[in-house]
């Protein structure tokens, strides 16, 4: 088991060290690098504990996916240089009060679940009974996400094509002046609509009308 | 002592895939090279080595005695990583790929999806070094580039969607296995063309080699780099051109299988029909740099979003109503 203590308080220290430089190293970009390395962590121990599809999935949704994302906002604003006011004007910024307030929740709520697992261990226990054990947990997932929770799965799918369609209402704006390029005409245009050929006098040139 | 023992053999186990790899990259720079120059009617490069195979390696030497010049207003620690990001992340994707049944490194239980989030980990290192250089060139390159693989990733996804039902497993090996009666390029062949032209776009190749359009964007992200930063860039991308064309036989051409299943096939070692299946689709992707124009942005972005997403999306629905009607469907 040394190797596997090893790589878990590795991976462990890495996402701690990397969540506490998200909010504090001063470049935007660099949090958001930080944040990507939080993840990527994260999925490394997600696969430590067996859980493999979960630590992949993590990594396509939210490092391939929602990182790009985030970055590419940080980059597109230009804030890389904001102050860091943790420590500085504290009485003038509004962000944490706010903070604090959410953490707390969250922290909470993370009391409430470990001690719910470690009190009524017979709660969680009744979930994992129902679970095949010998197959793959693809295959557990699958088996389970389809049948007993499908109802939740497709909410959860409706709740997320809502928010895509919000977001593309939000952003969707038509503007003037915009040269739109058509394929079809494009693509079909042929050689005598496009070029023409002219007799030219000499010292008279030709009238081009454009 | 006994870790220690583990730990020398996981290495040599891991070089051992490792510097083939390498070596064919390095190989099929030279292969890339003289197939272009070969459609164009030229000699290409024939002057180190025989036929000139040793271009390659004299090209990294001289990348690695020139001077590594980091830019005075660059990020430096971001700079100097993205290469070094883009290189790893191309050659430890190769863990998984199987050569034959029992010769691979990891046989993990999610193979593919390992493979997918490391090629769309791969962003980062063009995102890196373009931000980090703190050029405008590199900068537009890399936001092109990083538009670019995130849309072109997702109709990848969608057309290994159509292959895992197929195959009901996400494990390499029984992808492989799952074609011993017929490979799966003759029942998907339309998704078969998509995935080959998605892996085009995603490894930044031509027509789709927008990121680097040295008319437009002088050299794309890598425009700020030299000596063995560059090569390094260099490397990974030929290391995931590979690596793409690898999934890609594994996904469709039956990776190690023979054609036919006959004595005269069987002599031959697995890993062999591999490589070759590997190389067939390396001299599609060299030929396509050689014959076709470079796409306009717009052009390359409506391929993506309204052309293969929807029509391989089309096709999902396609396959799992044709293996549900006739009872094909997987079952473990």
């Amino acid at each position: 088991m040394l190797p596997h203590a090893i790589f878990f308080y590795f991976f462990s220290f890495v996402a701690i060290i990397s969540a506490i430089m998200v909010t504090a190293s001063k470049n935007t970009v660099h949090s958001v690098f930080f944040l990507i390395l939080d993840f990527i962590s994260i999925s490394c121990l997600f696969i430590m504990i067996g859980a493999e599809f979960l630590g992949m999935i993590m990594l396509i949704v939210y490092v391939g996916a929602v990182a790009v994302l985030f970055l590419f906002v940080v980059m597109m604003l230009n804030v890389a240089q904001q102050k860091n006011q943790w420590f500085k004007s504290s009485e003038t910024s509004t962000h944490i009060p706010v903070g604090l307030i959410v953490s707390l929740i969250i922290f909470f709520e993370l009391i409430i679940v470990i001690g719910g697992w470690k009190y009524k261990p017979d709660i969680i226990k009744n979930f994992s009974d129902s679970l095949i054990s010998n197959s793959t947990n693809t295959h557990t997932i699958g088996s389970v996400l389809y049948t007993e929770y499908i109802h939740l799965f497709q909410i959860s799918g409706m709740i997320l094509l809502v928010a895509m369609i919000g977001a593309i209402v939000l952003t969707f704006r038509k503007r003037e002046g915009v040269k739109r390029q058509n394929y079809f005409s494009q693509i079909s245009r042929e050689k005598n609509q496009g070029v023409e050929l002219v007799e030219v006098k000499s010292n008279e040139g030709v009238k081009i009308d454009v | 002592m006994e870790y220690l023992i583990l730990l020398f053999s996981e290495i040599y186990k891991i070089l051992y895939v490792l510097i083939p790899v390498l070596v064919s990259v390095a190989m099929i720079v030279w292969l890339d090279r003289r197939i272009w120059a070969f459609v164009q009617k030229r000699r290409g490069p024939n002057v180190v080595g025989p036929f000139g195979l040793f271009q390659t390696l004299a090209d990294a030497l001289k990348y690695i005695f020139k001077e590594i010049i980091i830019p005075a207003s660059s990020n430096k620690i971001i700079f100097i990583l993205a290469p070094i990001v883009t290189m790893t992340l191309a050659l430890i994707a190769w863990a998984v790929i199987p050569f034959s049944e029992d010769y691979v490194l990891a046989d993990i239980n999610v193979g593919i999806l390992y493979i997918f989030a490391i090629s769309s980990l791969g962003v980062y290192g063009i995102i890196m070094g373009g931000w980090a250089s703190n050029s405008k060139y590199p900068f537009l390159g890399s936001i092109r580039s990083a538009a670019q693989m995130v849309s072109y990733e997702v109709s990848i996804g969608v057309i290994i969607i159509n292959v895992l039902l197929c195959v009901g497993s996400l494990n390499l090996s029984d992808i492989v296995l799952a074609q011993e009666k017929i490979w799966f390029v003759i029942p998907l062949f339309p998704m078969f063309v998509i995935f080959f032209i998605s892996s085009l776009a995603e490894t930044n190749r031509p027509p789709f080699d927008l990121p680097e359009a040295e008319a437009e964007l002088v050299a794309g992200y890598q425009t700020e780099y030299s000596g063995m930063m560059y090569a390094m860039f260099w490397l990974g991308e030929y290391a995931n051109i590979l690596l793409m064309c690898a999934l890609g036989s594994i996904l469709f051409l039956g990776g190690w299988l023979a054609p036919i299943d006959t004595p005269l096939f069987e002599m031959v070692p697995p890993p062999v029909w591999l490589i070759f299946k590997i190389l067939f689709l390396f001299v599609l992707f060299a030929l396509i740099k050689a014959i076709v124009p470079r796409y306009r942005y717009d052009q390359l972005m409506r391929l993506g979003w309204k052309v293969f997403l929807p029509f391989s999306l089309i096709w999902v629905v396609l396959t799992s109503g044709y293996l549900l009607y006739f009872d094909l469907l997987p079952v473990y």
